[in-house]
């Protein structure tokens, strides 16, 4: 019965925070499309950004909440992760369009808890890159929910949003049916692409005579989307050669791109800005696991920004953990990147990326209420996520002992989240 | 012959030089940071560590300077130079799956100081290792302790042979109807094997020279862990994996060191009752498997409780493929463990836990002249390391 009543007070309080607005102040705001603000305020109202700067005036009804000493920013987008247990294509064929991973994910797993823990607000999950094309891929918001509906990101025709995940090089070099070899790999993908031309062509004939509808093909369905633009072609590639494949399938078949891992980005980083590519890049402690991988380097960052490539990070989450995120950005302001540029590649050009540049990716107004608030520097090693806030509510709190459990681990931060506000006691030893 | 002449005038002007090292801040651990600390070094040892107003830099000293200066990072446990960069067969010689119990594999026969990775570790402040085989077996081999500027094992090695190393739970077990294929076998299969090892010393050390037995590398190693010349260091990541490594340590009193301990958390008065250090798990280890309920406040908790600990980068399968344990170190300090500590565990503290104290570790005359510098607080994401010393010798680098 108590239970019973704290649920409902709680959420009696979300539903005011979501009404009402919210006064954050005092604390140094990073809008990323503008300069640090020192001391200033950040108002959200129905789930959006309301007002931000040094001087706004705070609405009479606002909730004012005291930040000072810490810093806001926008919440974090991971351009490239595999949380929730996430899966593709098998490995009956090399290329799968007609796969989605938004049917395989489950939103109750710890790595969910563990990347708002992270500060992670937006993230594509993806399927893995042991095909040539392994799926469609979906963005996330990390919004409090127990089912993918409650997350995904609609369009406006009420789909969700995503993308296709491709890869090459030697993750998808396999046993037949998949290529052995590079030559075949490239073309097995082009020869893929000319049927979903001809599937386009056939549809747009059957626009003026119904009776010339073909039958309906999920997998060609998915890359006609691909071919019209309406859904970016996200791709795993590490050596250069490779890297300049894909720049090359892109120019044959015209579809939007963003390269992903780019490892020896910074040996053709010229080829990839010349062609207009965003990339989603990695930072590891340390460069191999594989011949591709080799010569990964830190300053792929810096390179990119440098050329005025549209550069984001990804976790890869397993790969790297979420919740230290950050960690991306102090790397390779480490290696000659500029902060801005760090900062941005954690938030707005992730956004950018995923074609959700109107909504998120940076504190502006009309844009969604998505921030995290960071006990100092954001590059600092010694700076906690203390709150993630998705659309105006606050979906992680470091002082609450059932979050900070994800965040910092312990017994029973390896286990499927339970979503019921009144079970976590028996989970928490101290 | 021109190679051999180039390397023995390197070898001759580095061992020879006489180095002084400023630093803004110098770490000795060996009491308080020294603020604008001078340490000189002449034929690759300290001889003078204290504060610029007391000592002078002689004459003809090359001079380096740095804003934090700490002793050469240790590293106590990693597989840098067995597990290569590549990740391919030809290159991964961490682990020998023909048998569960192989003590007898030497470490020294299998690193090769040149993989990239070792160079890669060295140019974030690290100057020894503590390498070998990995876990994934009950005994999967031996580790050896060496400086990470050789580039022969015979140029020589801190300890060709520092431990034995074994693993229970999970990882070690094997698949299908091979042995072990359980915990309770895995233990059972040590335990046996240790009693071998017993009879055999027996044997060695009777007076009746006849009666010696033929000698037996397997029971050999483990003869030196049984008469506490070698430590046995046991993997283990869960509770009663822990519990099973402290029963052992009691039943065949050998010196353990425990390792991994992802939860050790849960067994903290156990732990110091038995007297055992933990070689840490890397602070940023995959919370999977056995380690799935992992802290980031592990070595926190052990080092509030008075337990001794060290770091360690640990092996990993496929990416990264070494660990820094310097960066491991930085996010244990900024999860709660004090930054001395954190340094400590990565420093004079990894050397008392090896055995090594008397060497490295710390800064003091008469200690190997090995040390890390940086432009910042080596902990800090975008702190560079700026290169090492190592006996004397000055290896730069720009990470």
């Amino acid at each position: 019965m108590k239970t019973i009543l704290a649920q409902i007070l709680a959420m009696a309080l979300l539903a005011s925070a979501h009404g009402e607005p919210t006064a954050f102040v005092g604390a140094t705001l990073y809008p990323i499309t503008g300069d640090p603000i020192e001391k200033g305020t950040l108002v959200i109202e129905n789930g959006k950004i309301a007002a931000i700067g040094a001087e706004v005036a705070i609405p009479d009804n606002a909730t004012k909440i005291d930040a000072s000493g810490k810093v806001i920013m926008p919440g974090l987008i991971c351009t490239h992760s595999h949380i929730g247990q996430v899966s593709g294509g098998d490995y009956s064929a090399p290329i799968q369009p007609e796969v989605r991973a938004y049917d395989s994910i489950n939103v109750r797993h710890p790595s969910f808890q563990k990347a708002r823990a992270g500060g992670l607000t937006t993230v594509n999950i993806m399927p893995g890159s042991g095909h040539l094309l392994s799926g469609q891929t979906v963005y996330l918001k990390l919004r409090e929910g127990g089912t993918i509906d409650e997350l995904f990101i609609r369009q406006p025709n009420g789909k969700p949003a995503g993308g296709i995940k491709m890869a090459n090089g030697t993750n998808s070099i396999r046993q037949s049916p998949f290529p052995g070899t590079r030559g075949k790999s490239a073309s097995l993908v082009r020869q893929q692409f000319i049927r979903a031309q001809s599937y386009q062509k056939k549809l747009a004939a059957a626009a003026e005579d119904p009776d010339k509808t073909p039958e309906r093909d999920l997998a060609l369905e998915a890359l006609v989307e691909v071919l019209e633009g309406k859904r970016v072609v996200h791709h795993h590639t590490h050596r250069h050669d490779d890297i300049l494949t894909v720049l090359r399938l892109k120019e044959e078949f015209g579809f939007r791109l963003v390269l992903h891992h780019v490892s020896e980005a910074w040996k053709v980083a010229p080829q990839i800005a010349a062609a207009k590519v965003p990339c989603s890049i990695i930072l590891l402690d340390s460069p191999g696991g594989k011949l591709e991988a080799r010569d990964i380097e830190w300053r792929n960052g810096a390179e990119l920004e440098q050329r005025g490539v549209v550069t984001s990070f990804h976790t890869d989450d397993p790969i790297n953990d979420s919740r230290w995120f950050l960690r991306s950005g102090g790397f390779a302001v480490r290696a000659g990147m500029s902060r801005h540029g760090a900062l941005e590649a954690l938030t707005m050009a992730g956004a950018i990326q995923l074609d959700l540049q109107e909504r998120i990716g940076s504190l502006s107004v009309g844009k969604d209420a998505d921030f995290i608030i960071l006990s100092g520097d954001p590059l600092s090693i010694y700076t906690r996520v203390e709150e993630t806030w998705v659309e105006g509510e606050r979906v992680f709190d470091l002082d609450d002992p059932k979050d900070r459990l994800f965040a910092v681990g312990g017994p029973g931060a390896g286990s499927n989240r339970r979503l019921n506000l009144c079970c976590f006691g028996p989970l928490l030893n101290d | 012959m021109k190679a051999f002449f180039v390397t023995f005038i390197l070898t001759t002007l580095t061992a020879s030089a006489q180095l002084a090292v400023q630093g803004e801040t110098i770490h000795t651990m060996e009491g308080d940071p020294i603020a604008d600390g001078v340490i000189l070094i002449e034929s690759g040892k300290i001889t003078a560590v204290g504060s610029a107003s007391e000592i002078v830099i002689p004459e003809g000293y090359e001079t380096l300077s740095a804003k934090v200066v700490t002793p050469g990072i240790i590293d106590a446990h990693a597989t840098v130079g067995l597990s290569g960069i590549l990740n391919y067969d030809h290159d991964q010689e961490q682990l020998e799956k023909s048998a569960p119990i192989q003590p007898e594999l030497r470490a020294l026969d299998a690193y090769n100081p040149r993989d990239p990775l070792v160079s890669w570790v060295r140019g974030f402040g690290v100057t020894t290792v503590n390498t070998g085989h990995s876990p994934g077996a009950v005994i999967s081999g031996q580790a050896m302790l060496i400086k990470t500027n050789r580039l022969n094992v015979s140029d020589g090695a801190l300890q060709p042979f520092s431990m034995v190393m074994a693993s229970l739970g999970s990882a070690s077990l094997a698949s299908g109807t091979s042995v072990p294929g359980t915990r309770a076998k895995a233990v059972a299969i040590l335990r046996t094997e240790l009693i071998k090892a017993q009879s055999y010393l027996k044997k060695v050390n009777a007076d009746d020279p006849d009666k010696a037995p033929d000698r037996d590398l397997r029971l050999e190693a483990l003869a030196a862990v049984l008469e506490k010349k070698k430590p046995l260091l046991i993997t283990a990541h869960r509770h009663h994996d822990i519990q099973a490594a402290l029963r052992l340590a009691k039943e065949f009193d050998f010196r353990l060191i425990l390792d991994g301990a992802s939860e050790a958390y849960d067994l903290l008065d156990e732990i110091k009752a038995a007297g055992v250090p933990v070689i840490v798990h890397p602070t940023m280890i995959r919370a999977q498997g056995d380690a799935e309920n992992a802290t980031f406040a592990c070595a926190q908790k052990l080092h509030a409780h008075g337990i001794p600990i060290a770091l360690q980068s640990g092996f990993e399968a496929y990416v990264p493929k070494t660990r820094v344990v310097l960066f491991e170190a930085g996010m244990a300090a900024a999860y709660g463990l004090p930054k001395e500590a954190a340094l400590a565990a990565i420093t004079r503290d990894a050397a008392v836990i090896l055995g090594i104290e008397d060497r490295v570790g710390s800064l003091s005359p008469g200690k190997d002249a090995d040390l890390a510098l940086y432009d910042g607080d080596p902990f800090e994401y975008t702190t560079h390391c700026l290169g090492v010393v190592i006996d004397g010798e000055h290896l730069p680098s720009t990470n």
